[in-house]
């Protein structure tokens, strides 16, 4: 046989026992050609293209998952930005426009449609602005539609005005829906990208081709495996055998990412490599931390730790794939993820710990429930702090903060599904409000004298 | 005419007809069988088969569908994986 029974047996065990899985296909769709001063046309045109062509997903999707026996667990949809398409429309044309995406996704059975959001990292349009007060009457009257807001970049600086806004927001948000679950559909990014097929913060950018089919893969649990079967050797040893788990699971990523796209005759976008936790038991980012030797994530030495983990699973994904793109980090959300889950409840984890992994490794401050009274100023000043972490080091930052009506630090909260269930974590009482309230734009920052 | 190859693999614990059930249910498809490896590993009876399934008119879905009346009958697990995944992953 050209495969030895070890090698076929170690593709079966990555699938059978340890997780291994497609964490996501998200189509990318160009709404552009869709654009109608005519709301109901408009409506119509949005419709038609989201239907047909989520159908055409979901069921491509399937015949891949049986073929190669890897569950696909996400079929989803992202959008141009919708403040782009509804600059020329009424003032109710952004809502509307997100109850016709809500429609789609629900008829062609997908799973979720992201991009009703905008790109203001130097300042906001009227519509712009119009989209960002609609946000909290979106997510609390639609059930699949996700939003996002880029309001920083390394080239542009930070919108410090937009950042006031959403602390305000994501409390309306939260007043609105049943433990403040509306926020889990509402990320806030620096540096964005726009091929990212992971929600809430998927959107089909300006740079992008009318679809593009991009795939997140997703292995804790298979990384998980190798770690703990590698239990003596040194962290050179360790990122080796990392490395080339990540080459081969990224390697599978993309052959059925390409493969799906072909069969839909869209164009393959890219494979994020980001390691995705689930609350299954052993897929968890922590659990690989843990595995390493360190007794809970948040502990001194987590972050040297995340860093030899992405780093490897880069160089890995680099090697294995020309198309790695999209976020491809770690994701450490705090619901989604029972280690770090354990280490909020431990009190190894906090969320200034939180903040110090996203410098070298992750994507961001992520699924985190705060006390619901938690002032706007100081939600925005934490969204202020772990985007200018991204804006200054010229990579991703984004933050999904949930703050709980009526509960505080210490209490649980369940979101349910995969949003998972978790301990609402302590915030520093001290104010930020002065500092905030100062608003304008934070200046791009100086890209020469790295230190 | 190429060759449409799946890996079949099953996990379980070794017992009579195993090979038989599994080849009669690629013979009633038309399915080729063109190698097979079987070993105990970790205290599992592991069998893995190689089946070219260019002659068929089934899909690998109605393949699964025909296994999991002999998994539930004898508790084995039985995989189908067509072998691209394999070359993708272990072949640079």
């Amino acid at each position: 046989m050209e495969y030895s029974l070890e090698e076929v047996m170690e593709t079966v065990r990555m699938t059978l026992y340890h997780n291994f899985d497609i964490r996501t296909v998200t189509l990318g769709i160009n709404l552009k050609d869709c654009i109608d001063t005519d709301i109901e046309s408009f409506k119509s045109n949005v419709y038609d293209k989201v239907t047909e062509y989520g159908k055409r997903l979901v069921s491509e999707a399937g015949k891949i998952e049986d073929k190669y026996a890897v569950p696909i667990i996400n079929k989803r949809i992202s959008v141009t930005p919708v403040s782009l398409i509804v600059e020329s429309c009424k003032e109710d044309a952004p809502l509307e426009i997100a109850k016709t995406l809500d429609m789609a996704a629900h008829d062609a059975n997908i799973d979720f449609i992201g991009g009703y959001g905008a790109l203001v990292q130097k300042g906001m349009t009227r519509a712009d602005s119009r989209l960002i007060d609609s946000l909290p009457e979106m997510l609390s009257s639609t059930e699949q539609v996700c939003a996002f807001l880029n309001v920083g970049s390394t080239v542009s600086g930070m919108n410090m005005d937009a950042i006031i806004k959403i602390g305000n927001i994501l409390k309306d948000i939260a007043s609105r829906t049943d433990n403040g679950i509306g926020c889990t559909k509402f990320a806030v990014f620096s540096n964005a990208p726009e091929d990212n097929p992971f929600m809430a913060g998927a959107f089909h950018g300006v740079g992008e081709p009318d679809f593009s089919l991009n795939i997140g893969i997703s292995g804790p649990g298979v990384v998980r495996s190798v770690v703990e079967k590698n239990r003596d050797c040194d962290l050179t040893g360790l990122s080796e055998v990392i490395k080339r788990t990540a080459f081969k699971i990224t390697r599978a990523g993309e052959l059925i990412g390409r493969e799906l796209a072909s069969n839909m005759e869209v164009p393959f976008g890219i494979v994020d490599i980001s390691l995705a936790s689930t609350n299954k038991v052993g897929d968890s980012v922590a659990g690989i931390v843990e595995m390493m030797g360190i007794e809970h994530i948040g502990a001194p030495g987590s972050t040297a730790a995340l860093a030899l983990l992405i780093d490897a699973v880069k160089k890995g994904g680099a090697m294995a794939s020309g198309n790695v793109g999209g976020l491809s980090g770690t994701f450490i959300p705090v619901s989604e993820d029972s280690g770090m889950n354990e280490g909020v409840r431990s009190g190894a984890l906090s969320i200034e710990k939180l903040e110090a992994l996203t410098a070298v490794c992750s994507v961001g401050l992520d699924m985190i429930a705060i006390p619901g009274d938690t002032p706007a100023e100081t939600i925005s000043a934490i969204i202020a702090d772990e985007l200018s972490i991204g804006v200054v080091n010229g990579k991703t930052t984004g933050v999904r903060l949930i703050p709980v009506p009526g509960k505080v630090a210490g209490d649980y909260v369940n979101f349910g599904g995969l949003l998972g269930e978790t301990y609402v974590m302590n915030v520093s009482s001290f104010s930020s409000r002065d500092f905030i309230l100062r608003g304008g734009r934070m200046p791009a920052p100086i890209t020469s004298m790295k230190n | 005419m190429p060759k449409d190859l799946v890996f079949i693999t099953v996990i379980g614990k070794d017992q009579k007809g195993i090979i038989a059930r599994i080849s009669n249910a690629l013979f009633k498809h038309n399915i080729n069988i063109e190698d097979l490896n079987q070993k105990i590993m970790d205290g599992y009876f592991v069998m893995t088969m190689l089946a070219d399934m260019a002659d068929s008119r089934a899909s690998i879905g109605d393949i699964k569908k025909e296994f999991a009346e002999i998994e539930k009958q004898m508790d084995l697990n039985i995989q189908v994986q067509h072998e691209n995944i394999f070359k993708a992953m272990h072949r640079v």
